[in-house]
């Protein structure tokens, strides 16, 4: 790779990276202000104006606490737990499109961190690898209520990618390509998944919910049956992480949902505007405002999303166990599969016909 | 059974129906339920800087008052601190020299009068006590947070009463103070004002 | 020494190492996180022969959900690394005997295998991507897949029959 390409996709990279932790320390931040909304009452608004210094405070205290790690725990294990839980979910925004090409110097570099040919099959490893951070750490507090609580969530998380899977499959048809980036970009001029999708859209929700253990499919945290769930044993920075993790994993969820279903960096009147721009700033300085633009418009979907994730952990009661299993083995599934039969059929018979008729 | 109020709801095992089971309708209502709230008006009052009027007959902190002609009333007769159920009042009674009349109301004046505000419960029975209306607890201030132990114990440079800023209590019963609040909605502004105390 | 070759070497290395210590350490618990290990440097493998879809679905399938039950089951056991059963000498004389076999013939048939080559020139590097993949498992080799689908449904009836409660038993 050229250097000049290296340097910008480094830079891309850096900043997805640094905008992602930014967003999930401040989603802690919004977590409660809309917490307090919804209950009629302000929320943190102590910490600075508005209570805008309010994660730096909490990071502080966490840092400050005592690192505390059990006698009988397996130590190693103990570290590696947040530290798998934080990886796994840094990693999976790397093949999530963000926006379009930048140019510069007559090279195109897509905000991306890679443009992988398999994106989506990508982030389903990564978010499959997520359980391990949470079944690791709750067997090494060697703890009955932190093994129990891993185990919910492990076994949640397992039953639950399958339909993600499966719902995600429809779109696979549709769109015939496993990257991302093409998902994305199929989607252009309002031409939404989501139109196409809606049974689908439901079941991803669903599933993206069950993922990142929110709730109403927060278990593996159930204070009155399991104290704190796999974290129970956690103090100090290592819960900071695997608080931190959900936080991220809710924003990694969110711009998927946006990427799959919502168009990604595209939204209506976009042609209108990237015209506009290049005559207004020239070819090259007005199709970089543009895709900025369309990455503005990406984050301001995703961040939707995750308000999303805090408007129904504060709208709804939690499932209970068993109702959780049966919604997922045999709710979603045989509806994902119903999906991908409706969808099949709309690929291969109604849509030439249609497009035959409109011709 | 008869229904106590028309927002109690009674609860059936009876089979759901399609739309309940697929549970989305009802998620749907909880969500506009929340967001309703999410824009309403919050009923938080931020409490440092903003502070909301007790009514006439709060029990905050005390004062010990000074007649008209800026004397101490108290007597240092003891009997708030007899009547003080947490045993926080003590006093040392002492005798009214020659030429200290503008000072001192009664021949016998408190030398030391201690009120040890981690005791105090507030509940009001020194005032109810007092046969020469010297102590009473102020409806408009409240003991202030401390962090030391000697804060605590309020000696009579704080608790005697400042003649550049009197404590007078305008309503005394419900009624009157509605009436205080008509006359202040009026636009008659009366000099009771919150506020926190040094 | 060209950076590919380099990290084919480092990856091997990590692959033997951590199969070397699923077999040596002696909590189950850190033979399945070996294990898991020992799949990710396959991963690294198949994406240095720019097979990406195999990458994606070992670690999906493999890493992902299979392993997790093993570890599962293994959690629940509730094994103690000090309460190892003292196995008899006949047994260690048999595993090495089945042990040793095993390898002798891995190692003669190995030794025989003509290892294929390539042509440079004719290598197509799209081979290993889904689109050819998905051609050659649809068009070529239609049947055998649909029949490998068939055994799998076959085996998830199975389970699901066999975890069945039956009528009259005894619910916990």
């Amino acid at each position: 790779m050229e250097l000049t390409a290296f340097i910008i996709k480094a830079i891309i990279i850096l900043v997805i990276f640094g905008l992602t932790l930014l967003i999930a320390m401040y989603s802690t931040y919004g977590e409660r202000k809309v917490a307090g909304f919804i209950q009629d009452r302000l929320g943190p608004d102590r910490a600075g104006p508005w209570g805008l210094l309010q994660p730096l405070a909490d990071a502080g205290k966490m840092f400050f606490k005592e690192d505390f790690i059990p006698a009988q725990a397996n130590k190693w294990l103990f570290i590696a737990g947040p530290c798998l839980a934080m990886l796994t979910a840094l990693m999976a925004s790397a093949v999530i499109p963000f926006g379009s090409t930048l140019r510069y110097d007559g090279i195109e570099v897509a905000v991306q961190g890679v443009e992988a040919n398999i994106g989506i099959l990508y982030i389903f490893g990564v978010v499959s690898l997520g359980v391990y951070g949470i079944m690791v750490g709750g067997w090494a507090s060697n703890n009955k209520f932190s093994l129990l609580g891993a185990i919910r969530a492990a076994s949640q998380n397992i039953s639950y990618e399958v339909a993600m899977g499966l719902s995600i499959v429809a779109i696979l048809m549709m769109s015939e390509s496993l990257s991302v980036g093409s998902i994305v970009a199929q989607q252009h001029g309002g031409n939404w998944n989501i139109w196409y999708q809606p049974l689908g859209f439901i079941i991803f929700l669903t599933c993206a919910f069950a993922e990142c253990n929110r709730t109403p499919f927060d278990l593996p945290e159930c204070e009155t049956e399991l104290v704190g769930g796999y974290h129970t044993e956690y103090s100090s920075m290592k819960l900071g992480f695997y608080l931190f993790a959900e936080y991220i994993n809710m924003f990694i969820s969110s711009a998927v949902v946006s990427a799959l279903y919502f168009g990604g960096y595209n939204y209506p009147g976009m042609d209108w505007v990237y015209t506009q721009l290049t005559a207004a700033f020239g070819d090259i300085a007005g199709h970089n405002v543009a895709t900025l633009l369309g990455t503005a418009v990406f984050f301001g979907k995703a961040l939707f999303g995750v308000f999303f994730f805090m408007w129904v952990r504060w709208t709804l009661p939690r499932f209970r166990y068993d109702q959780l299993m049966n919604l997922g083995w045999k709710g979603l599934i045989p509806l994902a599969i119903l999906n991908i039969l409706i969808t099949g059929i709309g690929v291969l018979f109604i849509q030439p016909s249609l497009t035959a008729f409109l011709k | 059974m008869q229904q106590l109020t028309n927002r109690s709801k009674q609860v059936s095992n009876k089979e759901m129906t399609l739309a309940e089971r697929i549970y989305l309708p009802a998620i749907a209502h909880g969500m506009a339920i929340t967001i309703k709230h999410f824009f309403q008006k919050k009923v938080t009052i931020r409490y440092p800087e903003v502070k909301r009027y007790l009514g006439p007959v709060f029990r905050g902190r005390h004062v010990l008052k000074r007649d008209a002609d800026g004397r101490e009333r108290c007597t240092a007769c003891g009997l708030c601190a007899v009547a003080c159920p947490a045993e926080a009042i003590s006093m040392v009674a002492e005798e009214r020299q020659k030429g200290e009349e503008h000072l001192y109301r009664e021949e016998k004046y408190a030398a030391v009068y201690e009120v040890n505000m981690l005791r105090c419960i507030f509940c009001g029975l020194c005032e109810e006590a007092c046969p020469k209306q010297a102590v009473y607890l102020r409806h408009d201030e409240f003991v202030p947070v401390f962090t030391e132990r000697d804060q605590v114990i309020w000696g009579k440079d704080l608790l005697v009463e400042d003649m550049n800023n009197r404590y007078l209590r305008e309503a005394w019963t419900k009624e009157e103070a509605h009436a205080q609040d008509l006359k202040k909605a009026a636009g008659a502004i009366s000099h009771v004002e919150p506020r926190a105390i040094p | 020494m060209n950076p590919t070759l380099s990290f084919f070497y480092f990856l091997s290395f990590l692959t033997i190492l951590s199969a070397i210590m699923v077999v040596v350490s002696r909590s189950p618990i850190h033979s399945v996180l070996y294990l898991i290990l020992t799949f990710f440097c396959l991963s690294g493998h198949y994406i240095l022969l720019n097979a990406q879809f195999l990458a994606a679905v070992n670690i999906i399938v493999y890493a992902g959900a299979i392993m997790v039950l093993f570890l599962f089951v293994i959690m629940f056991l509730n094994m103690k690394e000090e309460e190892e059963k003292f196995r008899g000498n006949v047994t260690k004389i048999a595993a090495a005997i089945v042990g040793g076999t095993i390898f002798i013939i891995l190692f003669g048939a190995y030794r025989k295998t003509q290892v294929g080559t390539y042509n440079p020139y004719e290598f197509k590097s799209q081979t290993g991507m889904v689109e050819s993949l998905g051609m050659v498992l649809f068009r070529d080799y239609l049947l055998p897949f649909e029949l490998a689908s068939v055994l799998f449904l076959i085996a998830m009836v199975g389970a699901v029959m066999l975890g069945k409660r039956e009528i009259g038993e005894r619910h916990f």
